[in-house]
């Protein structure tokens, strides 16, 4: 059996900047996952990522990252796209101190 | 050292204005990722986490006062202030923006400097002894030869589109510096039973998800060979290599699958034939690059103010201690700069940090500069005399902690803080362990320990070779740490072995405090270090250290 889908959220890395960025519902991409579609559906999610990976010249390497629903909006589920939200742990550098 | 001529000029301007170019055409949207992707890998440039990241090549890790000038002025202009130096004696820009990177790499060329093949299924840059040319056990500096392989394989037109990524090590000394044993090559110098200086010729090291203790495929190789020979090699894994899967396109992989036997009757065939086509070019080339690296003009002097300084001061002579080694010409000594204050990130120098490094070296240090593997910076030749004024300056720009081949002297690759390649952080790791050790003031009465950290697999901090290694890995989706102890980078290359289950991020560093306090109450004396311990006793007294609650219930 297929395994169940998990929610999403798509995730990039800005073309020039290089840093993290999420794909919003709207078509931008946001430096803030809180304001990333979170996307339920797999069909939905595979056709936005498509949408998503078009726009090569506003970002690199687009992929579908697993994501739960917070009060804020999405959140990362995976300690990988935790840090991706903030910046690294040996630095006040990255989003931590830029958002 | 070696300086450009007008062909390395040339060929380094024309690479930065390929890519200044290739880096246009992927923001006016003509590139895809996928098209730009292998072209800016080609150039060093790494798309990680939070940035880019620019890997730029430190050759045998030498520089000189200004190239380190340039370092500092780059991490000022277009990164956060820093860099980040590493295990292939490397130096990494964490924060680069993709439209800054063409101006980084002609102030790199400015400086005759660049980041070509330090990415790729290419040969890397060539690493060597960071002792060369002043350590005390050296049969002769390995950098003329690293030199003549790094001409020969920058741009070798057969060899960049290998398997996978293909490194060489050189030494030149008895003692092993370099971890020869754990590249694709490994030449180290030796001489025959005649007396005649050549090289061992090893192959098929390297760590990784299978780690490999290289093997010697000529014991013998005399010196004009050199070139003829490595060619063979590369060419013989080029074809034979394999390419269906990348986690076993390695060399140390193709040896291990063909034997030693066949990689030496079809690696000496190979040598018959290609070492027709060298007419002694070469060694002429070798000739000419040797005068580059001719030792300084040493001078003599009185060394009673440094013997002076160490009666008087107790830091100064703590420092003296860990941080110097024994120099080839008298009066001499070789001044390692710990990359390591406790709690801080190894590897990573700030730009005043490198600024006061290169002044350092153009007064006292005879222009001269290394990165080592182990993530420190080198002066390699300062006078004993001068020893306590470099002290000084050391002092006030934090770089002055005597820690060198101690237990916080930890190699630690940038793991998740920025890989992309990640599986769990090192440096928060590293940082604890070094802060918790420092706390505990023990560091000087352990004596020589090496603690290597790895993000992942892959293996960039070597944590194989460490006396313990650290592995993060991401255990359904929390960082978790294997230990392996009794690993060694030296001569006597050593894989360490797996001590038992890994540890959360949490429980890893009272691990660690946990085993070597225990080795304290192991060790038959003093002198005895972690690694001689170990080997004398085994697994089993460390593992029942690490595992205490395990021996409680087995006991039970």
């Amino acid at each position: 059996m297929p395994r169940a889908f998990t929610p999403k959220v798509i995730t990039a890395n800005a073309l020039i900047a290089g840093d993290a960025v999420w794909f919003t519902a709207d078509n931008r991409w946001s430096p803030s996952i809180s304001e990333a579609e979170f996307i339920t559906d797999e069909a939905h999610a595979d056709l936005r990522l498509l949408e998503a990976q078009a726009r090569q010249d506003e970002i690199a390497g687009a992929y579908l990252a697993d994501a739960k629903d917070g009060p804020n909006g999405p959140e990362a589920t995976h300690f990988r796209e935790e840090f991706r939200t903030r910046g690294p742990s040996n630095y006040a550098h990255g989003k931590q101190v830029e958002l | 050292m070696y300086a450009y001529n007008d062909f390395d000029e040339a060929f380094v301007r024309e690479r930065v204005a390929q890519f200044r170019g290739q880096v246009e055409r992927r923001i006016d949207g003509s590139l895809t990722e996928d098209e730009f992707k292998p072209l800016r890998l080609m150039n060093g440039l790494y798309l990680q986490l939070h940035a880019y990241m620019l890997r730029v090549a430190v050759p045998y890790g030498t520089l000189n006062p200004t190239q380190m000038r340039q370092l500092a002025y780059i991490a000022d202009r277009w990164d956060k202030g820093y860099g980040h130096f590493t295990t292939r004696q490397n130096i990494q820009y964490n924060w680069p923006k993709l439209d800054d990177v063409p101006d980084m790499l002609e102030a790199l060329a400015d400086v005759e400097m660049h980041a070509l093949q330090t990415s790729g299924n290419t040969i890397r840059n060539v690493t060597a002894d960071h002792f060369a040319g002043a350590a005390a056990d050296e049969i002769e500096d390995p950098r003329p030869v690293a030199e003549l392989l790094r001409q020969w394989s920058t741009d070798h037109p057969e060899f960049q589109f290998l398997p996978r990524k293909f490194k060489i090590a050189v030494s030149g000394a008895k003692h092993d510096r370099a971890v020869t044993r754990a590249h694709d090559i490994g030449v180290r110098m030796v001489h025959n039973e005649a007396g005649e200086a050549g090289y061992e010729i090893i192959v098929g090291g390297g760590l990784g998800r299978t780690p490999m203790v290289g093997k010697v495929l000529r014991a013998f190789l005399p010196r004009e060979d050199l070139l003829a020979y490595c060619e063979a090699v590369v060419s013989v894994y080029n074809l034979l290599g394999r390419r269906d899967n990348k986690y076993k396109a390695r060399i140390k992989i193709t040896v291990h699958e063909n034997g030693l036997e066949k990689m030496q009757e079809l690696v000496e065939a190979r040598f018959e034939d290609i070492r027709k086509g060298f007419s002694g070019f070469d060694q002429e080339l070798l000739k000419q690059i040797e005068t580059a690296f001719a030792p300084p003009a040493y001078v003599s002097k009185s060394s009673a103010n440094y013997e002076a300084a160490r009666l008087a001061n107790p830091a100064f002579r703590s420092w003296s201690d860990t941080n110097i080694a024994a120099h080839k010409a008298p009066g001499y000594a070789i001044v390692s700069i710990s990359i390591k204050k406790h709690g801080q990130t190894p590897g990573d120098a700030t730009s005043h940090q490198m600024r006061v490094m290169a002044d350092l070296a153009e007064k006292y240090g005879h222009n001269e500069l290394r990165v080592s593997h182990e993530q420190n910076v080198i002066l390699p030749h300062v006078h004993q005399a001068d020893l306590p004024a470099v002290y000084a300056a050391l002092r006030e720009a934090d770089l002055a902690t005597a820690n060198i081949g101690l237990v916080s002297d930890i190699i630690a690759c940038p793991g998740m803080d920025y890989c992309a390649l990640a599986t769990a952080r090192s440096i928060p790791i590293a940082q604890d362990i070094a802060t918790r050790f420092d706390e505990l003031k023990i560091e000087h009465e352990i004596g020589e320990l090496k603690i290597k950290i790895s993000g992942c697999i892959n293996a960039c901090g070597h944590h194989h070779v460490g006396h313990i290694g650290i592995l993060g890995l991401d255990r359904a989706g929390v960082e978790n740490y294997q230990i392996t102890l009794g690993g060694d980078g030296t001569e006597t290359t050593t894989i360490g072995t797996r001590a038992g289950p890994g540890f959360s991020a949490d429980d890893i560093v009272p691990a660690i405090e946990r085993l070597v306090t225990g080795y304290l109450d192991l060790r038959e004396n003093a002198d005895e270090t972690f690694l001689q311990a170990y080997r004398r006793l085994g697994m089993e007294p460390f593992k029942a250290i690490l595992y205490p609650a395990e021996d409680k219930a087995n006991a039970a």
